[in-house]
């Protein structure tokens, strides 16, 4: 079914008796070309893309729960190219190319609103570092403006400007970042790729590998045995348990990150800010809420959950930059589980084992990633080759010392 | 969370640094280690679900290293001990 | 207009009557009202409208879990939306509004959302605005946008203030109830250290509510003597207006405590306290939270909990009505006609379900004035209490990701079996529905966990109370109506859209709460989410226990920013480091600037000075000219002590350390494990097994945390020591031409002379006749320059003695930025190249990595890609046209390269004006950047609009072969 306004309006008047799943609920095949282990964000993406940019079709999605239950169904939206490094910046700017033709791409409005992304300046140091940035983004042809404080006070008023301990002297903006409707972007690739012939399987927990002569043949899953002639790993947040059943240690760590989000309140705040001198960056929602976040908590973990420490200095940070938030209240506050790799970029490379690939370690900027990842995981697993932006993302790159290290905090997961 | 210091008590978890798995104290020699050791001690972790024995620094207190061991699922802590008794006893020495 | 809806009883001071603005209209109630009581007592029943519909809506209960009665209370920067009016204490002039209408709440222009109900429908958005491509973002999503949200933000700062404090008990009792009362007594008769908090102003929770007796007294009565048993134990203590919001690891609960919420102003006092509870055990009273039936209009003003309509009549003297009807499926449908009954209220009659009675359909837009039965009977009635009975809160139990248990026998879930630890739950929050039942298992869990934690004083008594009966027949949703029948109120979902929810696939849950946004309103669907999933359940042919629940997570009830933000705010956001000068320097006009926590000097304004730039000049130029002092406090150092101590730097190190003799200081580069450099500075060596270490200012703490690692974790036996020393010793850098003339009148019988006290000499030594001092003969400027440094309570009088000492010679104080311009000029490496993604060769140090040693970082550091010839070097720069100023952060570019990041050169990683060269100089990370010494090539900075021609130079600007320094 396309969906429209006129569709709308048909089933209005007809009591909307006639909308049909976006998506089928089917029983798995015995064997698919390609099986993708993780029905989040980014496998869905996988899914679609290879489905519609590869024209490979006979893939099945094997999620756990149900799909977009991964970092996509928690997260605090935002997408952005501003990143510096050479092995980052092309990836994350084809990223934000693909979020900007992605709904008339998958037939599925995702919000995709490009209200802009405000970094803060708050030192010298930091606007030196800052502009490096933003010359690095134009160079790979993305957006930065350098601002200053007089245009930023022209942009948000309430800022506090006069009485902060560490003042406003700047910011890069990028005009382009944004944020997107979450749950709609794996539900939109969900329903593209169903209709292009990919079966998500949900509830269908993987509980090992097929593993003959050294080689990956399939997945065993609470479903039954499911062979593939490749097996697409895509579960970040959980990646180091899954691959522990084909014996891998990875470079990556999972921490917890919580996110917040208020009551709903009128439009104050129209793009993405994030302070330079704290943890917090904050957007707001298409309902009102004020969807804010902060660091990570730190230890290592699987419980999606945090502790008290981090939501006070996630507020403490709201507070420093935008005194006026301090009567809104907090409505939610949940944590997500993220593999936080050893330099803070991710993964997208065939493992030493043949037919096991593996999608890993986006750290908490997995979702601005989504459509890249997908498109680039999708290229990976049709052509056995990585696609032109994201050459950088191997495993085997602390081997060869070519870290691509975006903070300069090293090995230290929790860190970055 | 809490912590139970071996030598100062419960202390909340604030008053830490973590640093993450306790085989950080499992350096290999660099003089005798293969690159392989090298790059398998400072990037590869068991991430383990279950207890996890991680290694925390008490920066706001007496600056112990403590290996805690904690249930990365539950965050149940159930053994805190000096850092440097763990060290000695895996051989650590000079 | 008077309390027109006042009726007798209740527990309200009638003595006092308290003046209130609600829409700009002055009414009236007394102390012990809440603003929705006193609305209700005023006759007030449309008191706002739905967030997707614009429907109007009225009071639906009397509690927190309230969805419809949001107002924005206060104005000016004290304005605070979405504030329950349920929750709220009337307090003399409070003033009210209501939210989310365009034009007046009776005439909401954006109403017209009703009208267009077929086409909103359940994930609408998802299916259209997106052609042209272009309307969305100019068009489409400005109008959603435009009415989005509910209250309002006032923009200006919270006016407030916000403490945090810590509390620990053997026993946090959460809920005031009878079972909280119950097992508060038993627990503190026991003699445990009990804390017993309760959301609302008064303690008794239901208590208050209904007209049960309790020990022979009525419940009110009895609940107000167990408090004041309680207030008089000293290990008891009693918190009223106190929500505890979450259940965190180890036994640690947050909680918010109102201060000042119920008063006109908090008169500089906190609004609120965030308290953080540390306890032993807890045990989870929070009672049950009622819930609706879905039918056909059910959403008019009028139609309210039973529950609700009870506490309006019995604790606040209200009647929400004056003809009610009651729609039940258990006991307390009749309960409730009684309590009305007996107020003279009244009852135009009482619909039970599970008599096969219902109602499909209501009358009255602004106001109820009707319902209609499923028997086509239209009874008149202003106001509906309905009761679908009743749901244990056991949210707390669920903060640790435990799923709670179905209980068919009463239709609700209950606290499953993996509940937090050290979490116990009792009363109507564990699934006991009955007065007799809930004060017994207070009470024995109160005396239980007491006995448990060794407190074994007699618990008293168990309160006795009338066991009434509950009986329940589950029943969630009319299902002949024809009408849309709300589910959750505030977010407009119908059983409608839970069905299409179903039809398109969206059918787990989780899928049906994002889809729907079922639950997802400022109440967090707490008399919603359960019929919700009865729909889902019913129309997946599953049970409910089948079809699963939504998680519940922290805040139990939403908890105000600030509050989380407590003092750090403004200024106070973090603390200040001064430096031992910092009194001084504000004496001499300094210009302070965060660097960390430290305030430093910037630079020292003079008289006649236009910009910041003429102080510079001057004070790098007189420094190379004369001599200059700088507080260089702010640096990491780090005393060392043992007979290992020379071996412990040596691993520390990437260059050796063994060797280094007494009375000397040397330049040491520290790399991270993974072989990145990642500070430096320079250590002396004061005696055999005495160093003192220096660390860049930004490190100092991380550094000092990574030897202490190394010291306890890698190497155990070794005999060596560390103290930070950051704060016990005032340090200044004296540096310049006549630095040598200007220290050897302040040192005491110390020859300063090149011979006797040569580059990197260091010693102990006394100034000013006996004050200690260390001395180092160390340069970061490149000229001849010593660091001196002395107790830090001698610092004042240090810079003070220090400037005297150089009148003679024209002293200036420097700062910050003249210290820059000289490092700059003189080529060292800080902050902006030292960032954490340099390796040593990239800074052109690799030569100082022994390969001869293990230290720490010096293996992984021998990786390929690390050692590239094609990598970055640290070089200068200088531009072509020497009056062009350079810019941090542009990249190279080769001439007649393109623009594009294939061809990128590097960066330029700091730039300063140099005042002794007349020019722009820079430093910057250049490709095979040693070998391009003489080079023309592009610095290129779009975002700067700069785009010049730079030589590329020798990183040391200045005095390339050192002399200076070793003169």
């Amino acid at each position: 079914m396309r969906y429209s306004a006129l569709q709308i309006l048909k089933e209005g008047l007809t009591g909307n008796k006639g909308w049909i799943p976006a998506w089928r609920e089917p029983e798995p095949k015995a064997e698919y070309d390609i099986v993708i282990v993780g029905g989040g964000g980014h496998g869905l993406a996988t899914a679609y893309y290879l489905a519609k940019e590869f024209g490979v079709t006979n893939v099945a999605v094997v999620e756990k729960g149900w799909l977009g239950s991964g970092n996509i169904g928690r997260n605090t939206t935002i997408i952005r190219s501003n990143y510096l490094l050479e092995g980052n910046q092309p990836f994350y700017e084809f990223s934000l190319k693909l979020w900007e033709g992605l709904e008339q791409d998958f037939n599925y409005n995702a919000m995709v609103s490009q209200r802009g992304i405000l970094n803060l300046i708050h030192s010298d140091p930091q606007r030196d570092a800052f502009v490096r940035r933003g010359n690095a983004m134009r160079l790979s042809g993305a957006d930065a403006e350098i601002l200053g404080p007089d245009e930023i006070r022209k942009m948000c008023p309430y800022l506090d400007y006069d009485n902060a301990r560490f003042p406003i002297q700047g910011a890069i903006w990028q005009p382009r970042g944004g944020t997107v409707r979450h749950d709609a972007v794996a539900w939109g690739y969900a329903r593209g790729a169903d209709c292009r012939g990919v079966d998500i399987l949900q509830n269908c927990e993987v509980i090992g590998f097929v593993m003959e002569k050294g080689s990956c043949h399939g997945v065993e899953t609470a479903k039954g045995t499911i062979r593939a002639k490749k097996v697409a790993v895509c579960v970040a947040g959980s990646s180091s348990r899954v691959m522990e059943k084909a014996g891998m240690r990875l470079p990556i760590e999972s921490h917890v990150l919580q996110a917040f989000v208020s009551e709903g309140l009128k439009p104050t705040i129209p793009g993405v800010i994030t302070f330079g001198a704290g943890h917090f960056y904050v957007s707001q929602s298409d309902k009102g809420g004020l969807v804010f976040g902060g660091d990570i908590d730190g230890y290592n973990t699987y419980a999606q959950r945090g502790n008290l420490p981090v939501v006070e200095d996630v507020c403490e940070g709201g507070m420093a930059i935008m005194p006026m938030i301090g009567r809104a209240r907090l409505l939610r506050m949940w944590g997500g589980v993220m593999d936080m790799s050893m330099d803070g970029s991710p993964f997208i490379d065939k493992t030493h084992i043949d037919g096991l690939y593996l999608n890993a370690g986006w750290c908490y900027g997995g979702f601005k990633a989504t459509p890249a990842s997908g498109f680039c995981y999708a290229h990976l697993l049709a052509t056995d080759r990585p696609h032109e932006t994201a050459t950088a993302y191997r495993l085997d790159r602390f081997r060869r010392g070519a870290p691509i290290d975006e903070k300069g905090h090293g090995a230290q997961p929790n860190l970055h | 969370m809490i912590i139970d210091h071996p030598l100062l008590g419960p202390r909340d978890a604030a008053e830490f640094v973590v640093k993450g798995d306790a085989s950080l104290i499992g350096r290999p020699d660099g003089m005798t280690a293969s690159p392989e050791d090298m790059h398998d001690y400072m990037y590869l972790r068991d991430n383990t679900a279950g207890e996890h024995r991680e290694l925390w620094y008490h920066e706001q207190g007496d600056r112990s290293w403590l290996v805690v061991t904690r249930n990365t699922l539950t965050h149940e802590v159930t053994k805190v001990e000096l850092a440097r008794d763990v060290a000695r006893a895996q051989g650590r020495s000079r | 207009m008077t309390q027109v809806n006042r009726i007798e009883g209740g527990q309200i001071d009638r003595s006092n009557t308290l003046k209130f603005q609600w829409n700009e209209r002055w009414l009236s109630g007394h102390p012990g009202d809440t603003l929705a009581s006193a609305l209700l007592a005023n006759g007030v029943k449309l008191v706002g409208r739905s967030f997707k519909y614009h429907r109007p809506r009225g009071i639906f209960s009397a509690g927190s879990e309230e969805p419809n009665a949001l107002v924005q209370l206060r104005k000016g920067a004290a304005q605070e939306p979405n504030t329950r009016a349920t929750t709220v204490e009337l307090f003399d002039g409070l003033y009210a509004t209501s939210q989310n209408h365009r034009g007046s709440l009776e005439w909401d222009l954006m109403a017209a959302n009703d009208l267009l109900a077929p086409f909103l429908s359940a994930g609408f958005y998802y299916k259209t605005f997106m052609w042209p491509k272009a309307f969305w973002e100019k068009l489409y999503e400005p109008f959603i946008r435009s009415s989005a949200g509910l209250g309002r933000l006032s923009g200006r700062p919270d006016p407030d203030i916000y403490d945090h404090g810590y509390l620990h008990c053997d026993l946090l009792i959460i809920g005031a109830g009878p079972a909280g009362l119950a097992a508060a007594l038993a627990a503190g008769r026991a003699g445990a250290r009990v804390i017993l908090a309760d959301e609302d102003f008064c303690m008794g929770g239901r208590l208050n509510s209904e007209s049960y007796d309790v020990d022979g007294q009525s419940g009110a009565n009895w609940a107000a003597l167990a408090v004041t048993e309680l207030h008089a134990m000293e290990n008891v203590r009693c918190m009223t207006r106190t929500t505890v919001y979450g259940s965190y690891d180890h036994g640690i609960y947050g909680a918010l405590e109102r201060k000042a919420d119920h008063l006109a102003t908090s008169e500089g006092k906190p609004r609120q306290v965030l308290w953080r509870i540390y306890s032993q055990r807890a045990l989870l009273t929070a009672g049950a939270t009622e819930r609706s039936i879905a039918f056909g209009n059910n959403d008019r003003p009028g139609v309210m909990l039973a529950g609700a309509v009870r506490t309006f009549v019995n604790r606040f003297g209200v009647a929400p009505g004056r003809e009610v009807a009651i729609l039940t499926n258990n006991e307390d449908g009749l309960r409730t006609a009684a309590d009305l009954k007996a107020k003279g209220v009244q009852i135009r009659g009482v619909i039970d379900t599970r008599k096969g009675e219902t109602i499909v359909d209501t009358t009255g837009r602004k106001a109820l004035k009707s319902v209609t039965l499923n028997n086509g009977r239209k009874i008149s009635a202003d106001c509906l209490a309905v009761s679908g009975g009743w749901s244990p809160n056991v949210h707390l139990t669920c903060h640790h990701r435990g799923r709670p248990t179905w209980r068919e026998d009463i239709a609700a879930f209950v606290p499953g079996g993996d509940l937090p630890p050290g979490m116990t739950v009792a009363g109507a929050a564990a699934g006991h529905l009955t007065l007799a039942a809930t004060l017994a298992d207070g009470h024995e869990s109160g005396a239980r966990i007491s006995a448990e934690l060794g407190h074994a004083n007699a618990p008293g008594d168990t309160p006795s109370a009338e066991d009434e009966p509950f009986e329940t027949t589950a029943f969630w949703h009319v299902k002949e109506s024809k009408r849309r029948a709300w589910v959750d109120l505030q977010n407009d979902v119908t059983t409608k859209d839970v069905k299409q929810s179903h039809q398109e696939g969206f059918r787990s849950v989780e899928h049906l709460k994002r889809y729907t946004t079922l639950g997802m309103a400022t109440d967090q669907g707490k008399t919603a989410n359960i019929l919700g999933l009865s729909i889902m359940a019913e129309a997946s042919g599953k049970t409910i226990p089948e079809t699963g629940t939504t998680i519940f997570r922290p805040p139990y009830n939403p908890v105000a920013i600030g509050a989380f933000a407590g003092r750090a705010r403004g200024k106070d956001f973090r603390y200040f480091r001064l430096t031992p000068s910092h009194k001084w320097a504000e004496e001499n006009g300094a210009d302070f600037v965060e660097t960390g926590m430290w305030l430093r000097a910037q630079w020292f304004k003079k008289p006649g000075e236009k910009g910041w730039r003429d102080s510079v000049d001057r004070e790098a130029a007189q420094t190379r000219k004369s001599v200059g002092i700088c507080d260089v406090t702010t640096l990491g150092k780090i005393d060392i002590q043992g007979r290992d101590a020379a071996a412990f730097l040596n691993r520390i190190y990437s260059n050796p350390f063994l060797k280094l003799p007494v009375g000397k200081v040397r330049y040491g580069l520290m790399l991270r494990e993974d072989g990145i450099a990642y500070d430096d500075g320079t250590t002396a060596r004061l005696s055999e097994t005495h160093f003192v270490m220096t660390t860049t200012t930004a490190n100092a703490v991380t550094v000092f945390r990574n030897m202490e690692f190394v010291r306890q974790c890698l190497w155990p036996d070794l005999d060596v020591h560390l103290i930070s020393t950051t704060d016990g010793w005032a340090q200044f850098a004296v540096a310049g031409p006549n630095s040598r003339p200007l220290l050897q009148k302040v040192v005491d019988d110390l020859d300063l002379s090149n011979d006797a006290f040569p580059f990197m000499a260091c010693t102990e030594c006394t100034v000013f006749g006996g004050t200690p001092a260390r001395l180092f003969r160390i340069s970061f400027s490149g000229e001849l320059a010593y660091e001196i440094a002395v107790p830090t309570r001698f610092g004042d009088s240090m810079i003070r003695g220090l400037m005297a000492a150089g009148e003679e010679f024209e002293v200036v104080p420097y700062g910050t930025e003249a210290l820059g311009v000289m490092r700059i000029e003189k080529g060292h490496a800080a902050g902006n190249e030292l960032n954490g993604q340099t390796s040593a060769q990239n800074l052109g140090l690799g030569g100082m990595v022994s390969k001869k040693k293990d230290a720490i970082g010096s293996k992984l550091s021998e990786r390929d890609e690390m050692n590239r010839d094609d990598d970055l070097r640290l070089v200068g720069f200088r531009p072509k046209d020497r009056a062009a100023l350079l810019t941090a952060g542009a990249h190279f570019l080769r001439r007649g390269d393109p623009e594009d990041m294939a061809h990128d050169q590097g960066w330029m990683t700091s730039v300063a004006y140099s005042p002794e060269l007349g020019h722009s100089v820079g430093l910057g990370f250049l490709k095979r950047g040693s070998e391009r010494i003489g080079e023309t090539i592009r610095a290129y900075s779009p975002v700067r609009n700069q785009d010049i021609l730079v030589e590329v130079c020798s990183p040391h600007h200045i005095d390339p072969e050192g002399e200076r320094q070793r003169g």
